[in-house]
């Protein structure tokens, strides 16, 4: 499948919260690597590369990877690249990490992903990726187009609002089993969703993702490293990216191809024939409660229009068949150019057996997903052996 | 190393304002432009990487915009937010890792959409410098003092660096700037910031780079003339200027010393047919010499002297006339990349060097040299 097989041997994650006004942003950065860097027991001089992750204009520092892969993280004397590509920034980073690794050319790096919101805008960052003259007056930003696929997908299949607001129950009281989470309500209730503030149709308050400010760092090796460093490595099986026409609503816009694309790809890749069965967790990037029914259909664990139904018999519970988002989600927690890498931190964390009060039983494949972009989607398969 | 083949590239032509096309538009005429020279479609490229910068863009995620241009709809695309010389070697990297037979790579840069001297103030941080007012002109002018106190080079020495990069881009069809310019003309140039006057610095363009890379087999198929990578070496710099010793380009030094070994090179000067490196100043040339081991610390100045790096030298830099006559930001790397492909490929025309063999390519990121990518390429 590639050259080098790859494995991720150190993880590391800042709690998530609305503002982190006790550290700036090297030292919030610094945080994450270096509990990665002690998760792997290494020196920061013993990391090859450092890729590193985050939306710029949303806190205004251009080439913001000189700035923090130097001041807090151990990029001095050493290679050190951005990836930045919107929403899925994260899974992009980590995307880019495995080919550093699995090309050969570096045997040990370094991944690290991050926002700090209050120091910027996120919106008025988003608003600018639109088109100035076709898009930016009418549906720019995140949320409306959020809130047009919601209204789509509902009047398409018929999901309720009920069943929408059931993802976010689900989802921050899993929350309260992560100790990094920013939003933990396990008292949550379907009424308290569902009476908080219309903000776009039919998005409330409660049914759209928080703004986080924080950081994640993974640390990758290739397999003759990983034997030195771990005897408990998640391993990746396959990395897949399918993006979309520059102007989302070329398409219509009830469902995510990109996701159906990206997944079929690395399904068969990875041998995997019925992803609910074959695979044990997964960790998606659902921005919004409706989003995470539309997008558990385009990954193909459910018939598409049956997201609702998928929900409403328990499936994607914790105590469920495939637990979906047992960290909580990006419903709980968003730390935009961190966002998708928490996702694949998280899969690794369950193929390690690693994850404490919101372990999935016996994992042994984990799918992450990120999202982004004009309806952008990366997919990627992390298991407890090697692929081949 | 396995082999990875430059097959193709195309550049547009880079201007001051292309006020016609917008930068998704610049993006597709290279790629058309790949797709009708090497005679393929879009379903011959697995997978693209481009290089942009929001900054420099003005726009957030600004790959979202040339997702059509690039034709990656269903396809995977990534983004290196930064120069094209490491977007370049990300697209390598891809391939290295067996999981693409072909990558397309693309940087664009527009620069007349956006203030740069703005967009150059937030490269610092935004605690202690930026409100200083700092931005490429004035570190430059901070640089090339020390460099110029350090090492006794002086203003004659810089102006001929300009001099012979404009003359070279003469012989270059897509170059910005064509205009051959003499040395009383730089050194009267308006002051920009001393020691630096105004011909010391490049312009702003507006344009675009495209390039197919294969493994060994495709691209032996694809092409009589693949240009292989045989050496890579990156390294960063210190972030704040008062951490890094500004007389000597320490980062490129080391990146190039990695990109040697891996390419097995000793005497660069012996062993290098020909370089295109991202000169950002005049001055910066010279350090780039030193920092390249093509002369002794210090000795830049009088290396140009010498007529060493001009068409007819012992090692010819930039003879596409450099980022002095084409500055279209973040597209220089690959620009570098795609002159070196064109030298080794025998096809650069009029800027050629005859039976140029081993090539050089160096794309930097960042104020005064802080993140550098040194790629040598080989033909045959």
């Amino acid at each position: 499948m590639s050259k080098h097989d790859v494995a991720v041997v150190g993880i590391g994650q800042t709690k998530f919260r609305s503002k982190r006004r006790d550290v700036n942003i090297p030292e919030m950065v610094y945080e994450a690597v270096k509990m990665a860097l002690d998760d792997a027991q290494l020196e920061p001089k013993e990391i090859d590369a450092i890729i590193i992750g985050n939306m710029d204009h949303f806190e205004g520092i251009n080439f913001s990877e000189l700035f923090c892969g130097i001041e807090g993280a151990p990029g001095y004397l050493k290679p050190v690249v951005k990836v930045a590509t919107g929403g899925t920034t994260g899974s992009s980073l980590a995307i880019c990490g495995y080919h550093n690794v699995a090309s050969g050319i570096y045997n040990k790096v370094l991944v690290v992903g991050w926002e700090k919101l209050n120091e910027g805008g996120a919106t008025t960052g988003i608003i600018t990726a639109f088109d100035p003259v076709w898009e930016r007056p009418s549906l720019a930003g995140a949320l409306g187009p959020l809130a047009l696929m919601a209204g789509m997908y509902s009047a398409k299949y018929g999901i309720t609002s009920e069943q929408a607001a059931k993802v976010t129950v689900k989802n921050r009281s899993n929350a309260a089993n992560n100790p990094f989470a920013h939003l933990q309500m396990p008292n949550i209730t379907i009424d308290y969703v569902m009476s908080s503030q219309m903000i776009s149709y039919p998005l409330r308050l409660h049914d759209v993702c928080p703004q986080s400010e924080g950081a994640c760092a993974l640390i990758y090796a290739n397999e003759e490293e990983t034997k030195k460093i771990t005897d408990n490595p998640a391993w990746f099986h396959v990395v897949e990216t399918a993006h979309y026409y520059t102007f989302g609503t070329d398409e219509a816009m009830f469902d995510l191809p990109t996701a159906t694309i990206a997944s079929k790809k690395a399904y068969k890749k990875a041998g995997i024939k019925n992803p609910v069965k074959d695979l044990d967790v997964a960790e998606i990037y659902e921005p919004t409660s409706w989003s995470e029914l539309s997008w558990t259909e385009a990954l193909g664990f459910c018939k598409p229009g049956e997201g609702g139904k998928l929900l409403d018999e328990g499936i994607t519970l914790m105590s469920g068949e495939f637990p979906v988002n047992p960290s909580g989600g990006v419903l709980s927690t968003n730390p935009i150019g961190a966002t998708a890498l928490v996702r694949v931190a998280e899969a690794a964390i369950q193929v390690m057996g690693r994850g404490e009060k919101r372990q999935v039983p016996d994992v042994e494949k984990a799918l992450a997903m990120g999202f982004g972009g004009s309806l952008w989607s990366e997919v990627l398969i992390l298991g407890k052996e090697p692929l081949r | 190393m396995d082999k990875v083949g430059i097959v193709g590239c195309t550049q547009t032509k880079y201007e001051a304002d292309k006020i016609d096309q917008t930068y998704s538009e610049l993006v597709f005429e290279v790629v058309k432009k790949l797709h009708n020279e090497l005679g393929i479609t879009n379903d011959d490229i697995g997978c693209v990487i481009t290089s942009s910068n929001d900054f420099n863009d003005g726009r957030t995620i600004a790959n979202m915009a040339i997702q059509d241009a690039v034709g990656s709809i269903g396809k995977a695309e990534s983004r290196v937010s930064g120069d094209g010389a490491f977007a370049y070697i990300y697209g390598a990297m891809r391939i290295l890792s067996e999981s693409y037979d072909t990558v397309m790579v693309v940087s664009h840069c527009k620069c007349s959409e956006v203030n740069q001297y703005l967009v150059n103030n937030t490269i610092f941080d935004p605690y202690y410098q930026r409100h200083l007012g700092l931005d490429q002109i004035s570190s430059a002018g901070l640089m090339a003092n020390m460099y110029m106190n350090k090492y006794g080079v002086t203003e004659d020495q810089a102006a001929k660096v300009v001099i012979k990069n404009r003359k070279n881009a003469l012989n270059n069809p897509y170059a910005h700037l064509q205009k051959e310019i003499t040395i009383d003309e730089v050194l009267n140039s308006k002051m920009l910031a001393y020691p630096l006057k105004e011909l010391d610095f490049p312009p702003f363009s507006d344009g675009a780079v495209a390039m197919l890379l294969a493994k060994e087999d495709v691209a032996k198929k694809m092409t009589d003339t693949p240009v292989w990578l045989k050496g890579y070496g990156s390294c960063t710099d210190a972030y704040y200027l008062g951490h890094r010793n500004m007389t000597d380009l320490i980062g490129l030094e080391l990146a190039a010393k990695e990109a040697y070994k891996m390419a097995n090179i000793k005497d660069p000067v012996k062993e290098i047919d020909v370089c295109e490196v991202s000169e950002n100043f005049s001055i910066h040339e010279l350090m780039i010499y030193e920092a390249l081991g093509l002369c002794a610390p210090g000795k830049g100045g009088e290396f140009i002297e010498g007529g060493e790096t001009e068409m007819n030298g012992s090692i010819p830099v930039n003879p596409s006339g450099g980022v002095l006559s084409s500055n279209p930001i973040m597209a220089n790397g690959l620009i570098r990349v795609a002159e070196i492909a064109l030298q080794l490929k025998g096809k650069a025309d009029k800027r050629q060097i005859p039976n140029a063999k081993i090539g050089l390519a160096y794309g930097m990121n960042g104020i005064c040299s802080q993140g550098n990518c040194v790629l040598i390429f080989g033909g045959e």
